[in-house]
């Protein structure tokens, strides 16, 4: 198995805030909370609920490390990526940016930061403005942080930068409409590399392209990682991607996050309940492994992130759970699996059937 | 909606295949659109076949013609652009292109079902799910309005709606995205059809919720014997439900054969990309290795094999063995072995070498 | 992560690791043959419109004759009048016949196309002014600000457009401001702008909603882009097809609104020469000279039509939905 970043795939996630080979904490974020309020009325809104789509995220991501987060559609996570990248303000909780709280940071601090921290969206067709060239879109960042690249060259800038993701540098040119959904990730990313960016978040950056395309893309974001260094915040509800990509990976339903360990923690000895359902439900898509494999096939629905089940959120769906869970939130914490897991009985157990000799 | 709607008659249940033979033909079927800018050909001479019981995977990325293929077996091309521009359809033995557009109705309404990606926009938002299910019954077999909600109730039970005489009468936002593509797949077992068409049923569901529905098509599909057209882009979806894979590129088939033996030893390069391009979730795994290039504009299909400019085997000019230049000739889908075809010119050196 | 790491790893030695990776490979380029861009693929499909012909071709015509009336009037001169050619009909020689004053018909006529364009298009573009603004800031700021716009445009909506610039211009002249008193074009393009901007509003407001939620909007906020570089360069860009259909389409309804008003004595005055001046001058004469309302309303109905065909053409071109 050839690793490609020596990013220290097997140390315990317990540990990683203390090491120093994986670099400093770039983006600490702590007891996140983002709840949308629920209004009636026209002219006179009254609020009647809060939807609770980012509920206690704890995250910590280091430099020149990847962390995966894995969700179903609805659990937070792309609410998460907004709020990192200052698109949504937080209800509750802290995002530190190299120590420092991002809400509390003003003017030039702020658009450091958000020169520093870039995105990188879902749709590739919704992402790139289509009355702007790919030269355009990829040099605009340039005209707002005028800093990064000086006026003369930018055109030389931005060729080399499509090169860079793959794409033919005499296109600077054409319009977004004129490429493919593989081609436009690519414009999306040389935008963001334009930044030179300390933290991109990945959200679903594959998810809407083909699986023959879908490859080229995350090798160009590795091998991106590889030579500028920075980190990826990679937002995927595709199960193997993630652990393809990713050194660390969290797992959310609901709002919070359930599970939290090293790649090979969470997809190895995957101890909340939750994590086993989902890891147990992708499909293999190798003939040898079928039917290896425990389903587990969970109950019924994924609760009203408006009206979230008492105590443990997953207990409605939970083969588990006890009185206990309807009462009191599960902690995230180490119960003797080695990673943290949010569930009171909580147990490594092997899903995923160990991969066979090829 | 698929068949809910327009059709009047009142056929009886089709008889069971009367011979062993397979329910479903599909024989050199052209479809192509005509556009202002040209004439895109969407589905170039395929050939499949389908028994009863069986699962035949059609496996293809966006732009394949894998749901072109569907929709022309349903009769939902878009005409115009779309046009049928050869080959036959054989249910049980007729061809359903020959028909005209009743007797058409006829025979797709009860014999053959499809459902769909998009469950929401595929059912009528101002329908309660227990008309929209019990319409079925009305339309094809007269039956009254209350034992036609009486049937929904039972068809909603049958794909494991949770409490369906009380949902019956909710409207389709009120039913999360897997309800309701049980509510489609109730709908289109309705009149216990030969065939269903799942056209990517699982694609806009969670990994957890497609598990549930593909455990449910498979334990219907053994219920009834119907033959069951599962096309999708998910190997692993492939992997774990369907008999035998169809492999489409660029409008055509360019393998077949039992899901074991493809993807195990693939004989044809762009199913080994394919293999190659995905990560498994059994291991880290190292480098991905992808198929160079982007799929063909179907307006203008590369000459000779559509996916020589992507493949790392082609071979042209003197490297190419005569009438086997990728760049030139057109590889026909042949037999490799033993129950296995391909549509490449070298497909034995991939298979042994 | 400095500059120089990032040039460096801009050498081509990368580039070539990655071509043979297969990552940086030139693509098959599926691009080619697709440059159609959304105006020329409206191009497209105009070329094939007979509506879109038959409206240039008017519009045109319409034109060309109030830039160079004398091109058009067979060297009459429309001041130049004799009493003792009065309501003459018709001939070969005068091909719309004399009006009361004994004037060239067909040279009033002719000389009228600028005075109705000129109130046209100067209205358009105070609707424009006015809808593209406020609608901007209401769609784009959304909360208090767009409740209370949309109140004040549910508050124009009420008044009928024609009824408001009536009033307006009947106490212009008692206001004694700049413009508006004089009663000259400026007077009525102003009078029909203020309470002709609504739909315009509502329409930019609901394409920049819908526009604000693209992701390439969440993009450039996220990098830190100002308000105003979102508005101008993401925004109204992409949102300005609709609004330039129903502008063109307004043109007309505009010049037609000019002569209603003029006709019921609001707007123009003699000696300026326009549509609704005649056709108001003529109505008392229908009987004898039928053909002094006759010309003008035809010119007039003309000049309308051509712009809706125009507007109707444009937005068959340019609505996506209509296209596969």
């Amino acid at each position: 198995m050839a690793e490609p970043r020596p990013s220290g795939a097997s140390v315990p996630a317990s540990t990683q805030t203390a090491r120093g080979a994986m670099g400093e904490a770039l983006l600490e974020i702590v007891d996140l909370q983002k709840l949308f309020p629920l209004t009636q009325g026209i002219v006179f809104r009254k609020t009647v609920g809060h939807v609770r789509a980012v509920d206690g995220v704890n995250l910590t991501l280091h430099r020149g490390e990847t962390v995966g987060l894995v969700g179903e559609s609805g659990c937070g996570k792309s609410t998460v990526a907004k709020l990192l990248v200052a698109l949504e303000k937080p209800t509750g909780g802290t995002i530190r940016y190299k120590g420092e709280d991002v809400a509390k940071m003003g003017g030039r601090a702020l658009k450091r930061y958000r020169r520093e921290v870039q995105i990188i969206f879902q749709d590739p067709y919704g992402s790139l403005n289509p009355r702007m060239t790919v030269g355009d879109i990829v040099a605009e960042g340039w005209s707002v942080h005028a800093d990064v690249a000086p006026r003369k060259g930018r055109l030389q800038r931005t060729q080399e930068l499509l090169e860079r993701v793959g794409l033919n540098p005499d296109y600077v040119n054409r319009y977004p409409h004129q490429f493919s959904g593989g081609q436009r990730q690519r414009i999306g990313i040389a935008r963001a590399l334009a930044m030179q960016p300390e933290v991109i978040v990945c959200d679903e950056p594959v998810s809407a392209l083909d699986v023959s395309v879908q490859a080229q893309v995350v090798n160009l974001l590795e091998d991106l990682q590889d030579d500028f260094g920075m980190s990826y915040l990679f937002i995927a509800h595709d199960l193997s991607v993630v652990r393809h990509l990713s050194d660390r990976i969290a797992v959310m339903y609901l709002g919070s996050v359930v599970e939290e360990g090293t790649e090979a923690q969470v997809y190895g000895s995957p101890s909340h309940p939750y994590t086993q359902a989902l890891l147990s439900s992708v499909p293999l898509h190798e003939p040898a492994l079928r039917g290896q494999k425990d389903r587990i096939l969970l109950q019924g629905d994924v609760p009203s992130p408006a009206d979230p089940p008492s105590g443990c959120r997953f207990r409605t769906r939970c083969w588990k759970a006890q009185d206990i869970c309807a009462t009191e939130p599960p902690a995230l914490i180490d119960r003797g699996q080695g990673h943290p897991a949010a569930c009171h009985f909580a147990e490594a157990r092997e899903v995923v059937p160990v991969e066979v000799a090829e | 909606m698929t068949s809910s709607s327009g059709y009047i008659s009142s056929t009886p249940a089709l008889e069971p295949n009367p011979t062993a033979g397979p329910v479903l033909e599909v024989e050199d079927l052209h479809v192509e659109f005509r556009t202002r800018n040209g004439v895109v050909n969407a589905v170039n001479g395929i050939s499949y076949s389908v028994d009863q019981g069986e699962t035949l995977a059609i496996l293809g990325e966006s732009g394949s013609g894998k749901s072109v293929s569907a929709q022309a077996i349903m009769g939902i091309l878009d005409s115009p652009p779309a046009v049928i521009a050869g080959g036959g359809i054989n249910f049980q033995g007729r061809d359903i292109l020959k028909m005209n557009e009743e007797e058409q109705r006829q025979i797709r309404g009860p014999g053959i079902a499809m459902i769909f990606q998009d469950a929401l926009s595929a059912l009528n938002p101002v329908y309660s799910v227990g008309f929209q299910i019990g319409e079925m019954f009305r339309a094809h077999r007269g039956t009254s309005r209350k034992e036609a909600k009486q049937h929904a109730i039972e068809l909603m039970d049958r794909v494991r709606i949770p409490a369906a005489a009380r949902r019956v009468n909710d409207y389709p936002h009120q039913f999360s995205g897997g309800m309701r593509q049980r509510v489609m797949i109730a709908m289109a077992l309705a009149l216990d059809p030969r065939i269903l068409i799942a056209d990517e049923p699982t694609t806009a569901l969670d990994v957890t919720v497609q598990a549930q529905v593909m455990d449910l098509l498979k334990d219907l599909q053994r219920d009834t014997g119907m033959g069951l057209i599962l096309i999708t882009h998910d190997l692993g979806v492939v992997n774990e439900v369907a008999d035998r894979v169809a492999v489409m590129y660029a409008g055509r088939i360019v393998e077949t054969g039992t899901v074991d033996d493809v993807f195990t030893r693939p004989a044809m390069p762009y199913t080994v990309g394919l293999m190659n391009s995905i990560p498994q979730v059994e291991a880290k795994g190292g480098r991905l290795q992808p198929i160079i290039g982007q799929p063909p504009n179907l307006a203008r299909i590369p000459s000779g094999c559509p996916f020589h400019p992507r493949c790392p085997m082609a071979r042209t000019g003197a490297a190419a063995a005569p009438d086997r230049d990728c760049v030139a000739d057109l590889p026909p889908l042949r037999v490799v072995t033993v129950g296995r075809e391909a549509a490449c010119h070298y497909s034995e050196e991939l298979l042994n070498g | 992560m400095t500059d120089q790491q990032q040039e460096q790893s801009l050498d081509p030695a990368q580039i070539e690791v990655d071509v043979r990776t297969g990552l940086g490979a030139p693509s098959a380029d599926v691009t080619e043959g697709r440059q159609n861009s959304l105006w020329s693929d409206a191009w497209g499909q105009l070329r094939r419109n007979p509506l879109f012909w038959i409206g240039s071709f008017l519009g045109v015509f319409f034109v060309l004759m109030a830039i160079f009336p004398s091109w058009f009037a067979r060297g009459a001169d429309p001041r130049a009048c004799s009493l003792t050619e009065s309501k003459q009909p018709p001939s070969s020689a005068h091909w719309m016949g004399f009006d009361q004053q004994g004037c060239d018909y067909l040279a009033n006529v002719v000389y009228g196309a600028r005075t109705s364009l000129t109130i046209g298009l100067l209205s358009v573009i105070g609707v424009l002014l006015l809808g593209v603004i406020i609608g901007a800031v209401a769609g784009y700021y959304g909360g208090i600000a767009d409740s209370l716009l949309a109140r004040l445009t549910d508050i124009f909506f009420a008044l009928p457009l024609i009824l408001g610039a009536l009033i307006l211009l009947r106490v212009g002249p008692s206001t004694g401001l700049p413009i508006l008193s004089d009663r000259g074009a400026g007077a009525v393009a102003i009078a029909l702008s203020a309470f002709g901007w609504m739909t315009a509003m509502r329409l930019v407001r609901s394409q920049v909603i819908a526009v604000k939620s693209q992701d390439y909007v969440a993009a450039a906020r996220a990098m830190g882009a100002s308000n105003f570089r979102i508005l101008t360069r993401h925004i109204l860009p992409n949102a300005v097809a609709p609004v330039l259909v129903y502008s063109t389409i307004t043109v007309g309804v505009l010049i037609a609104a000019e002569a209603t008003l003029t006709y019921l004595g609001v707007g123009l005055q003699r000696p300026a020469i326009s549509w609704g001046l005649q056709i108001e001058n003529g109505q008392s004469l229908l009987r004898t000279a039928p053909h002094l309302v006759l010309f003008p309303s035809i010119i007039l109905s003309l000049t309308v039509m051509a712009f809706i065909m125009l507007g109707d053409a444009l937005r068959d071109a340019l609505d996506p939905r209509q296209r596969s």
